[in-house]
């Protein structure tokens, strides 16, 4: 996919791609050489079976090495079209780099697979789209929501014959790539960019601002479509049932990032000055109380009611936490939010926290810290739009998924974090749509398609013949 | 503190280590810069008859390892590109000046005996501590009659060399190439005309790559190429089996050897004087990394001599000639079989796919709960090959462990299985 960064910015907005340049720069050329040489090509390599989307690692390395992106490149978007945003966002610390044989030497130093993985990607050269489309099924299939799982879902369907409609609630595809990832992960417009190379493909037509439950029914959909892929990703927000909490100053964290990450200039965002509270311990928490620090905001803390053990922010998320000088807090429970008499925040106040028998206690000692903003990032909930008539079976607040991420409604499949498989990341999204498609694809056209029994590279003879293309 | 001094077929230098006739040693400037670095000798660039050689513009290409380290060097450039009365009066002016040091010049004419003469008497008259004779250089000056034409014909050989210790009393070294089927041919030839010791390797004929895009090798002069001749890293084997074949040969052992071929280090240097060689040279390792090289390689080699306690080159100059032998010489009673090291086994199964796929089924593989795998060796099925031991990434987990037989030695003549064996 090609980097073109020649888009004329304005100052205001060259200003803050200033303040949230990449977290990770790319390789030069002769890093990827040198960094390629490390991998050992691994005969049944962990690497890949850490991948959620089973990229077959050491052979894009192989290709980096002898010079070959284009193949590199096509060996990743064979198994992950978003290959360029996972080399980005992936905790590769915690897949693929945590498998690598190479931690187990003295150095302990993984291949650094995932930026690899990012200069393949970039510089990579395609005339035109890299896949060609199998021929037509005549099939045509319903995708809901165009974020990472949707948006896999529609290209493989889109790569093995059918055609695809993706019905988007906002005005751009792409979902938590363009809403919600830190804006130092995710830079120069990358999202926007990899959507326009998913598309590229053809046989895929996005409805934008066409929300399920508003202007689509998901009974109306099987009616018109073949089949129909749910991926809705998460609408609603925990609450810290606290008084004050609808103050305006006490924000929902991905509202925020939702809004920094669409923002041009500066002045459209407020930016607490002095102080701000984040509470949680999520990967969003941390990004959010970064991307504060980077905004100016003197005083981040980061307030979390168990310890570092238990956050769910990846060691080297909090590293980065730590390396903006956010003050973590553990074993700290919120109490209150503090109001002076004109409604505004003036602070919080916290009780200590222990762990006894299991159970988390509130201990004696009991804190205040000042700030004049509060950021909510205490987990995410699917709301599954009330008006439908037609909905599949929830468990634990999320679809439910069978085998083939089929859901419990006949010819209705769902992936992405609307699901409750997995870590609701970016890569298991991809593969989720991806699964799905490959499962439709072969219900739908059972007569043209060869089954297939493993799960790792689920290709049938019409995929094979697209993808040797 | 060992002592590293040389007496090289009566030429004295301070150290081992010279430089190769090559560019390092085109003109007193950078010999001088040689010396000050602490170079026991050099051998000047090749001296040829006037009118001096004209060289092209882009001469030298590479081929890199992994790491984008130059592991082969090969250059297209002639002889010396300076007329010989300046040559002869800077090698007269340095000399005097650098009396401990090493200078040997390097001479290629056409064979004519009177050419010979009238040079061997210039040289002799700047006081050079020798001659060494470029019947190797393997681009250019061949195809005039020069170089590695007559290095490849044993009877010229013999026949410039006689020339030589007839009409000088320097010490006089033949430059062998290697660009020959039996490198002991003209090494025979060499010690039958009086040389007083050889040197080799030359170069070897080479095209490093083909630029894919401009559809010609490297160097390229206006598009087009040449071979040129290879030296660094990559052609230390073939000089150090050469070198083993002239200090192995019945007719010419003893012969001085001055080793070339890819020396960088204090350890190459090291295995060229344990099979035989007297002296050795230096020239890749000097262009990309510059002189100061030879500290760290005098500093190596004394601080290994000392922990082995020689006490001087000689002491283990040779040593490993008698352990090279012919392959029919070698024990058939002999038995290792690879051993694999679990507590260091970093499990990337390269020993496995190696030993599957291209030799003799010999290692197992285990598939743990966690996803890992283990892997064992098939003692039966262990050839003792090394392979395994060579694709292991990590130091010390695969080693090639003996195992007693309990036969005694007995080499492929006396093996019954050898339908051609010696009855005894």
């Amino acid at each position: 996919m090609n980097m073109d960064n020649s888009v004329n910015y304005s100052q205001q907005q060259l200003a803050l791609n200033q303040m949230f340049k990449d977290i990770n720069p790319a390789l030069s050329a002769r890093q990827a050489g040198i960094e390629s040489s490390r991998c050992y090509y691994c005969y049944d390599a962990p690497c890949i079976k850490a991948c959620p989307s089973k990229i077959n690692i050491p052979s894009f390395i192989a290709s980096i090495h002898a010079d070959d992106l284009t193949g590199a490149a096509k060996t990743i978007y064979k198994e992950n079209i978003m290959g360029g945003s996972c080399a980005r966002v992936c905790p590769t610390e915690i897949l693929c780099e945590q498998a690598c044989v190479r931690n187990k030497e003295e150095e302990k130093a993984p291949v650094r697979i995932g930026l690899l993985q990012r200069h393949a990607t970039d510089n990579a050269e395609f005339d035109g789209h890299p896949f060609e489309r199998a021929v037509s099924t005549g099939k045509r299939i319903a995708v809901v929501g165009a974020g990472p799982a949707g948006l896999s879902c529609a290209h493989r369907l889109s790569l093995l014959g059918n055609d695809v409609d993706v019905f988007e609630a906002e005005d751009k595809a792409g979902g938590l790539n363009e809403y919600g990832i830190a804006k130092y992960k995710l830079t120069e417009n990358f999202a926007q960019k990899e959507v326009d190379f998913i598309l590229s493909i053809g046989g895929i037509t996005v409805h934008y601002e066409t929300a399920l439950g508003r202007d689509i029914t998901l009974d109306k959909l099987k009616e018109d479509f073949d089949a129909v892929f749910l991926s809705i990703g998460l609408q609603d927000t925990s609450s810290l049932y606290l008084d004050n909490e609808d103050n305006e100053m006490v924000i929902n964290s991905v509202d925020y990032i939702k809004e920094l990450r669409q923002a041009t200039d500066l002045k459209q965002l407020d930016i607490p000055k002095d102080s701000a509270v984040v509470i949680g311990a999520g990967n969003t928490a941390i990004d959010i109380a970064c991307q504060l620090k980077r905004l100016g905001t003197e005083e981040v803390t980061l307030v979390y009611r168990r310890g570092e053990e238990q956050m769910s922010a990846t060691k080297h998320e909090q590293q980065i936490a730590k390396n903006h000088q956010v003050r973590i807090k553990t074993w700290s429970q919120p109490e209150s939010i503090d109001v002076d008499d004109n409604g505004k925040v003036t602070g919080m106040s916290f009780r200590k926290t222990y762990l006894e028998d299991g159970k988390l206690k509130g201990g004696d000692v009991q804190f205040d810290v000042a700030c004049s903003a509060i950021f909510k990032a205490v987990g995410q909930k699917m709301a599954y739009p009330e008006t439908e008539q037609l909905i599949p079976t929830i468990s634990n607040g999320k679809i439910a998924t069978f085998h083939n991420q089929l859901t419990s409604v006949d010819g209705v499949f769902a992936g992405g974090d609307c699901t409750g498989v997995g870590q609701d990341l970016t890569v298991e999204a991809v593969q989720q749509g991806k699964l799905a498609a490959i499962a439709i694809n072969e219900q739908l056209n059972a007569s043209i398609a060869t089954p297939t029994t493993s799960t790792i590279a689920p290709i049938n003879a019409a995929l094979n013949k697209a993808l040797s293309a | 503190m060992a002592d590293l001094s040389i007496d090289f077929v009566g030429i004295k230098s301070p150290n081992p280590f010279w430089l190769a006739s090559a560019p390092p040693t085109d003109k007193a400037y950078n010999v001088e810069r040689a010396y000050e670095a602490g170079w026991g000798g050099v051998v000047w660039k090749t001296l040829g008859e006037d009118p001096a050689a004209v060289n092209v513009s882009s001469r030298y290409s590479a081929l890199y390892d992994h790491n984008g380290d130059v592991s082969g060097f090969n250059n297209i450039e002639l002889i010396t590109d300076r007329s010989l009365e300046i040559n002869l009066r800077e090698i007269t002016e340095v000399k005097k000046r650098w009396p401990d040091r090493a200078l040997v010049v390097s001479l290629m004419m056409p064979c004519e005996e009177q050419v010979w003469k009238r040079i061997l008497k210039l040289v002799e008259a700047t006081g050079a501590d020798g001659v060494e004779l470029n019947f190797g250089c393997p681009h250019g000056m061949p195809e005039r009659g020069m170089g590695a034409a007559v290095g490849q014909v044993p009877e010229y050989v013999e026949m410039v060399t006689r020339w030589c210790k007839q009409h000088s009393n320097m010490p006089v070294i033949v430059k062998l190439t290697p660009n020959i089927t039996d490198v002991r041919l003209p090494a025979r030839a060499a010690k039958s005309g009086g040389a007083d010791a050889v040197s080799l390797i030359n170069t070897i004929n080479s095209i490093t790559g083909i630029d894919l895009d401009a559809m010609s090798a490297r160097p390229m002069v206006d598009g087009k190429s040449t071979h040129g001749g290879y030296c660094g890293p990559a052609v230390k084997p073939i000089a150090l089996s050469m070198t083993s074949e002239i200090a192995r040969d019945p007719e010419t052992a003893g012969l001085p050897i001055s080793g070339i071929g890819g020396i960088g280090n204090w350890k190459d240097a090291a295995e060229f004087i344990a099979l035989g060689a007297g002296s050795v040279q230096v020239c890749t390792a000097a262009m990309i990394y510059g002189f100061n090289i030879v500290e760290e390689m005098k500093e190596g080699l004394s601080n290994w001599m000392d922990s082995k306690g020689y006490e001087n080159i000689n002491d283990f100059k040779g040593l490993a000639v008698p352990n090279t032998t012919d392959w029919k010489k070698l024990n058939m009673n002999y038995k290792v079989v690879a051993t694999i090291d679990e507590g260091k086994c970093i499990g990337c199964g390269r020993c496995y796919q190696a030993c599957e796929d291209t030799s003799h089924q010999a290692i197992t593989v285990t598939s743990n709960d966690d996803g890992t795998n283990t892997f064992g060796i098939i003692d039966d099925n262990c050839v003792g090959c090394n392979l395994c031991e060579i694709t292991c990434p990590v130091d010390d987990c695969i080693t090639m462990d003996e195992r007693s037989t309990g036969q005694p030695y007995m080499n492929w003549m006396e093996d019954v299985r050898n339908p051609h064996r010696e009855e005894a």
